[in-house]
Formats: structure tokens, C-alpha cells, sequence
């Protein structure tokens, strides 16, 4: 159990790396089975979330702080994109 | 010693909401539901992660950095989330068939025939001084 110890932050970082991938993975099923249109955008919003922490953990695994700032650019692009689905949905509805 | 365990829990912890949130958005029935656990669980679990980086890198400037990033997500994420929701109200997207309450059907209507009977009344008077 000790022995773990000095490398518990790789461990956790792979560990925490394996998860999200495989809420990515989940969620891209959503993305692909809808049913609504609606469903898609909420899954492409949260795969976008997903993408943000999985840069957080691989700046942790690799101790590269420079992919930080990429974070905050998919944010920003992230929440335009749905803004923009958001008024297009309200559009094609009227 | 204690911060790299901190480091390890938060990033562990913060993977397992993001991994609970994709259970939600797969299992749960409708799309609102869907939308509830996809923003604010896997929301709370980038910020979690973050707060793991922060401690990790233990630097002002990077600090500064996921300061910057958690903020945006946290203004966002709820803004976004309410625009598609709202979106998909106006779009007619199926409530669960067990929904109890739904408050905001009745003030719809309600918004609906003061608009219809605006324009009647606009209709029936040509020529009102108003216009």
C-alpha cells in the first residue's frame, strides 16, 4: 500500500484520464442516438466540458502548465457554439 | 506528501462527477433531465479537477489561469444550459410522461392569448390613434 504512495498523483491522473474518456465515450452515444436535436447540443456542450478537464489532468499527468490557456479558448468557443444552436433551435421553430 | 493525496483525491473526485454526470445523460428519461446532470455535475467536476491542478502546480500565474477558467465555466455553463432548455421548451421536447408539475405551460398560454387578443383588438380598430 506504501509503495503507492510517490507515484499516487500518476496513478490518479491515468485513473482520472481512463473516467473521463469514458464519459466521453458515453456521451458521444448521446450525441449519436438523440432523439431530439436538443439532446445532441447538450451532449456536444458536455463532451466540450469534458475536453476542458481532460486538459486539466493532462497538464497534471505531463507537468506541462502551457495547455492551460487552450482550456479557456475551447470554453469560450464551447459557449458561443451553444448560444448559436440555441437561437438557431428558437428560429426554426417559429 | 499530504498535498500529493489531496492532488490524487481531488482529480479521482472530480472524474467521478464527470463520470456520474455521463451515467445521467445516457440513463436518465428526458431531455431535461439529461440537461440538468450534464451541466452542473460535470460543472462541479472541472472545477474539482482544477482545484487538483492549482494545488499540483502550486504557481500564482497558473493560478490565475484556472481563476480564469473555473470562473468562465461557472458563468457559462448555467447560461447555456438555461438557453437550450428554454430552446427546447419552445420546441415542443417531450417532458417525461410521469412529470407532475409543470409551471410554466399555463404562463405560456396565458402570454399567448394576451398576444392573440392584442392583435384581434388591433385588427377590429384600423384606424386607432395609437398606430
Amino acid at each position: 500500500m506504501l509503495l503507492f504512495i510517490p507515484h499516487i498523483v500518476e496513478i490518479a491522473g491515468s485513473a482520472s484520464m481512463g473516467m473521463l474518456l469514458l464519459a466521453v465515450a458515453l456521451a458521444t452515444w448521446r450525441l449519436l442516438r438523440g432523439p431530439d436535436l436538443a439532446d445532441r447540443v447538450v451532449a456536444l456542450e458536455m463532451i466540450t466540458l469534458l475536453l476542458i478537464a481532460l486538459i486539466g489532468v493532462y497538464a497534471v499527468r505531463t507537468g506541462i502548465d502551457a495547455v492551460l490557456p487552450v482550456a479557456i479558448v475551447i470554453g469560450l468557443i464551447a459557449f458561443l457554439g451553444t448560444v448559436a444552436f440555441a437561437r438557431y433551435l428558437m428560429r426554426r421553430k417559429a | 506528501m499530504i498535498t500529493d493525496i489531496l492532488i490524487a483525491f481531488l482529480l479521482l473526485g472530480g472524474s467521478a462527477f464527470a463520470l456520474v454526470a455521463a451515467l445521467g445523460i445516457v440513463r436518465l428519461p428526458d431531455f431535461y433531465m439529461r440537461m440538468h446532470a450534464a451541466t452542473k455535475a460535470s460543472a462541479f467536476g472541472l472545477v474539482l479537477i482544477f482545484a487538483g491542478a492549482a494545488l499540483y502546480f502550486g504557481d500564482l500565474l497558473v493560478l490565475l489561469e484556472i481563476l480564469l477558467i473555473v470562473f468562465f465555466v461557472y458563468v457559462t455553463a448555467p447560461i447555456a444550459a438555461h438557453l437550450i432548455g428554454r430552446a427546447a421548451y419552445h420546441m415542443n421536447v417531450p417532458l417525461w410522461e410521469e412529470t407532475q408539475v409543470d409551471e410554466l405551460r399555463p404562463r405560456i398560454e396565458e402570454s399567448e392569448a394576451e398576444i392573440e387578443s392584442g392583435n384581434a383588438s388591433a385588427a377590429a380598430a384600423p384606424d386607432d390613434p395609437a398606430d
